[in-house]
């Protein structure tokens, strides 16, 4: 499979050099191994069928894409951004994972080259730097957005939070969310936490929230440890609302999880593979032919950045062979004030800051899939 | 005769350390030139502050594991400290001196210290124990320092710098800084770590240890490390040479760790786990126990080896587990030595000598 | 009764903790080495017998005994190809490798069946026994866990004191010298406590992701490492301990979260340890031997 993708993409690349001209060097890096490659996998794959797609297409636009292991580590993060360097990178996907795309986004910063990340949601990533850009919601915007939906849809009066204390993901999302929460009138009866190495066990952390009356309990994490928490609560007898962010998507996609556990489960996601959309479905069908999965957020932000891309250089007819800083020069200028549709959302622009503005979709699992909510 | 092996002993050992002096100048030198004529890659010269910080390390562990004689699992958790520390310090003097280079030099003495402070609490705990049960308390330190940063929140404002735990609660006035934020770690950090700094730390790191290990507290370490019972029946105070060497590697480790965090614009907690304090073991073992040439070469190698294995890609983490196991084989097993020593004509004849 | 549930849980995440113990304990005690790559074999054993109950949709005994088969397998050759050709070397070494063969096998399991992770089927459902009107209840499957684990312990006291093989493994762990110079093959001794311990690793993983239901290449790291910890606890080298100190390594670790603080429970266990540690230098059951001269 692999080595047909390979032979494939090296046959276009060949085609798109003879035929169309050079292609602007794209490259990323992501966690390939590890406890993180989930997510780096997914982006890298989701970046790869844009870039497959659009070099098959007839237009200028040509993109040759190289993704690096950085094993969630900005350490290794460096190193492999210096490897992209060194290859001749033009234009960045930054890295998937928050800490080492602010490690990452500071050298593009300093190297002048422009980055946009799938899905590094951190506000330290974008800050004080005018050439870096997410695709993904700013952690702490979703924090606030998500209280402000329990609120406003009256899901629930008392609230835990259940987060990952050494994750800067769960953090920032956390952090704000306890900010905003109190002032719209929840209150937040337990707040619990788990780290690595002591992830399995959520029975303290439950029992609390539950002997607390919470109604309704926020998890803003990824959906491995969710998928935990569900079936504990479940052989506990608790069963309360649960209100989840994007890093819960996939948690329907997990091969053999059981998915009456999730039955219910709200989440906030620019992403829903079961969308009915032309574009939405396109990319799921191509992304489950080639890995035999339904491609999650990490592959949709992926996705989405290589498109962006591809507009913003078609606008501003920028060529392959520009340096690196000239079409950086370009791309601040088109992100700033360009309009994206994509299969994260609809209308998509960014602010001079390089957040990105879209609205998030109120999601509740029903039956085992997706179901919009307003 | 006795006399005589004596005397050689010696002079071989004093070759062996200028040999290293000489190894580290000279690479120092080639990689300096190399760096600012452009010759070198990207690659090469983003990786060659770590690779200096990663010597240090090796080179203070090795004090402890190969003179010493003591299994530290925990090494990471002093790089932990010396990082956090050095980079809040540095943060805190930015105004006080502009000059980076001085703001880098204070900033390491700073870690040093801390991390040697940290190292002398946890050795009057760790130093009473043996072996394996030693290795595993180090280890739980690691973890302890780890887990208590990441619930660490330092600020500084107008009225002077405040700390909490758990949560932040520094409740800093308006125009107050928050510098270490829990499992957020530091952010925004300038990067002021250079090359010529890193190289004079490891020139520093391997001075302290030969003066310490050609010392007579030197001679002490590996009394005790090689007859326990003997050392103590001279009277040797083994707590106190223990210690010596443990607060020694320390305040290295610390001073490797300031250097670290301050090449890259952002440091974790989590950076500093159990998987880091092995990579550093790894080291020392790959380079031999109370080599320090050997510690050197090797951070320098296993450093550089998995970036230079990228082409592999989705391979590259199998091969270098598989290359680490092979050149432990390699290195350790008594038949496949001979085999190589057979191969090499120069080491026959030293053997023969 | 909150404090009785919280208890339960911690039996329950301490009776995981020591059936993976027990395969480093038993390691230890006769080779004398820590083998960092326990929690890995874990792992793939973990995933053996996921495949064969849900893909293959076998009945979760024979999945287990699959495991068991490919994990002793697995230890034989890892032991055969990594660690026998160090058994002169310095005990450093053979750990350096023990840490090789545990990337060698997370990376491989990375290749072999991707990232994502998947939903162990539950070897014996997610049911619960209820007590006192439903208040308390004890997992269906930390019940088994603490049959099977007492099981193993008592099987594995008798085989070594009871066996000609484990009488060899015992001379092995007081002297290799004098044991080859009694005729044990001390080679062939080792190997053996390899096979057997992988193969309980095997039975670990089921139980540790039946009762903790996912499954990726580094679900084995982390559990392995705190498995170790609980190992030394006891007393490394002493099965009862292993046993001991995994409880007790749960017992306490929920006890922090609960009633200290989630966010620091891993610096309190580990804080526990050291002071055990301190009072009783070789584990809880451990022999502390004095060094003659």
């Amino acid at each position: 499979m692999t080595k047909k993708i390979l032979t494939c993409t090296l046959l276009i690349l060949a085609m798109a050099s003879s035929a169309f001209g050079a292609a602007f060097k794209l490259g990323g890096t992501a966690p390939l191994t590890g406890g993180a490659a989930i997510y780096g996998m997914a982006a890298m794959r989701g970046a790869q069928i844009a870039v497959d797609e659009i070099n098959a297409m007839n237009i200028d636009v040509k993109f040759e894409l190289n993704y690096q292991d950085d094993t969630h580590d900005a350490e290794k993060a460096v190193n492999a951004y210096n490897a992209l360097k060194d290859w001749g990178m033009q234009i960045s996907l930054g890295s998937v994972t928050s800490k080492p795309c602010e490690a990452t986004a500071a050298e593009n910063f300093a190297d002048r080259i422009f980055a946009l990340t799938p899905s590094a949601s951190a506000r330290a990533v974008t800050e004080g730097k005018d050439n870096v850009f997410q695709m993904c919601f700013v952690d702490p915007n979703q924090g606030s957005a998500s209280a402000q939906y329990i609120a406003n849809k009256n899901l629930a009066k008392k609230v835990a939070v259940i987060w990952k204390n050494d994750d800067v993901y769960s953090k920032g999302i956390r952090d704000t969310f306890i900010e905003t929460a109190p002032k719209l009138g929840l209150e937040i009866v337990s707040e619990t936490t788990f780290a690595d190495g002591n992830d399995n066990d959520f029975s303290v952390q439950l029992t609390d929230a539950q002997k607390n009356g919470a109604e309704l309990v926020f998890l803003p994490m990824y959906y491995q440890p969710a998928s935990l928490i569900f079936a504990q609560a479940k052989s506990m007898g608790y069963a309360p609302k649960w209100f989840g962010v994007d890093g819960m998507d996939g948690i329907l996609t997990m091969e053999g999880f059981d998915k009456s556990l999730a039955e219910g489960v709200i989440l906030l996601t620019p992403f829903n593979a079961d969308a009915n959309d032309e574009m939405t479905k396109k990319f799921v069908a191509e992304y489950q032919k080639r890995h035999g999965e339904i491609p999650n957020q990490f592959a949709a932000d992926g996705y989405d950045c290589v498109y962006a891309y591809c507009q913003a250089l078609t606008q501003a007819k920028a060529k392959a062979d520009m340096d690196a800083e000239e079409i950086c020069k370009l791309m601040i200028e088109q992100f700033t004030t360009m309009k994206f549709n994509g299969v994260t959302g609809s209308n998509v622009t960014w602010a001079k800051n390089g957040e990105v503005s879209k609205d998030p979709k109120g999601m509740i699992i029903k039956n085992g899939a997706y179901v919009g909510l307003d | 005769m006795t006399m005589r092996r004596l005397i050689n002993l010696k002079r071989v050992e004093a070759r062996r350390i200028y040999l290293t002096y000489f190894i580290v100048i000279l690479a120092y030198i080639i990689c300096q030139t190399m760096s600012s004529t452009k010759f070198l890659s990207s690659t090469m010269r983003g990786m060659l502050v770590p690779i200096c910080a990663y010597m240090v390390m090796a080179v203070s562990l090795n004090l402890v594991v190969g003179i010493s004689g003591e299994l530290s699992l925990g090494h990471a958790g002093f790089m932990s400290v010396g990082a956090f520390s050095g980079v809040a310090s540095a943060i805190l003097m930015q105004n006080l001196i502009p000059f980076a280079p001085v703001r880098l030099a204070l900033a390491m003495i700073i870690a040093a210290i801390f991390a040697a402070v940290a190292g002398f609490l946890i050795g009057i705990p760790v130093l009473r124990l043996k072996g394996d049960y030693l290795a595993i308390v180090t280890l739980a330190f690691g973890e302890i320092i780890k887990s208590l940063l990441n619930n660490f929140y330092l600020g500084v404002d107008s009225g002077g710098i405040h700390f909490s735990m758990l949560s932040d609660t520094t409740r800093l006035l308006p125009g107050g800084k928050l510098i270490i934020r829990g499992p957020m770690g530091i952010s925004g950090i300038q990067k002021i770590s250079t090359f010529p700094a890193g190289f004079i730390l490891v020139m520093i790191a391997l001075m302290v240890v030969f003066n310490l290990v050609n010392s007579r507290s030197g001679r002490a370490f590996m009394a005790i490390r090689d007859d326990r019972i003997a050392a103590e029946s001279i009277g040797l105070d083994i707590t106190k040479y223990k210690m010596m060497a443990f607060v020694t590697s320390a305040a290295l480790a610390g001073a490797a760790g300031a250097l670290f965090a301050m090449n890259y614009s952002t440091i974790v907690a989590n950076k500093f786990d159990f998987n880091t304090s092995i990579l550093i073991l790894v080291f020392v073992v790959l380079g031999g126990q109370g080599n320090m040439l050997g510690s050197i070469i090797a951070a320098a190698a296993l450093t550089i080896l998995p970036e230079k294995l990228r082409e592999f890609s989705d391979y590259r983490m199998l091969l270098y587990a598989i290359i680490l196991i092979i050149t432990m084989l390699g290195t350790n097993n008594s038949e496949i030595r001979s085999f190589f020593a057979k191969l090499n004509p120069f080491k026959r004849k030293e053997e023969a000598e | 009764m909150i404090f009785l549930n919280y208890f339960i849980s911690g039996i329950s995440l301490g009776s995981i903790y020591a059936i993976i113990a027990l395969g480093y304990t038993m390691v230890y005690g006769i080779a004398k080495m820590l083998n960092f790559a326990h929690g890995d074999v874990i792992m793939v054993g973990a995933y053996v017998c996921f495949y064969a109950v849900s893909r293959y949709e076998l009945h979760p005994l024979i999945g287990i005994i699959l495991a068991m088969i490919v994990c002793t397998f697995l230890g034989i050759i890892i032991e055969r190809f990594a660690y026998k050709p160090l058994r002169q070397a310095p005990s450093l070494a053979v750990l350096i490798t023990a840490i090789g063969v545990s990337y060698f096998l997370q990376n491989t399991a990375l290749l072999l069946w991707s990232s994502n992770p998947k939903v162990f089927p539950s070897i014996i459902g997610r049911g619960a026994f209820k007590l006192f009107e439903g208040e308390l209840s004890i997992s269906h499957v930390t019940a088994l866990t603490i049959i099977t684990c007492l099981i193993i312990m008592i099987v594995l006291t008798l085989f070594i004191n009871k066996t000609r093989l484990g009488k060899a493994m015992r001379a092995c762990s007081e002297d290799k010298g004098a044991a080859q110079l009694m005729g044990i093959n001390v080679n062939a001794t080792i190997s053996m406590t390899f096979a057997i311990g992988s193969g309980l690793a095997a039975i670990a993983g089921a139980l540790l992701c039946s009762a903790y239901p996912t499954l990726m290449p580094t679900t084995g790291a982390l559990p392995g490492i705190k498995a170790f910890t609980a190992a030394v606890f006891g007393g490394i080298g002493s099965i009862p301990g292993a046993f001991l100190g995994g409880l007790m390594l749960g017992v306490i670790e929920i006890f922090a979260k609960a009633y200290i603080s989630s966010q620091l429970s891993d610096a309190v266990v580990f804080a526990v340890l050291i002071i055990v540690l301190l009072v009783k230098p070789a584990g809880l059951l451990g022999k502390y031997t004095q060094e003659k001269v």
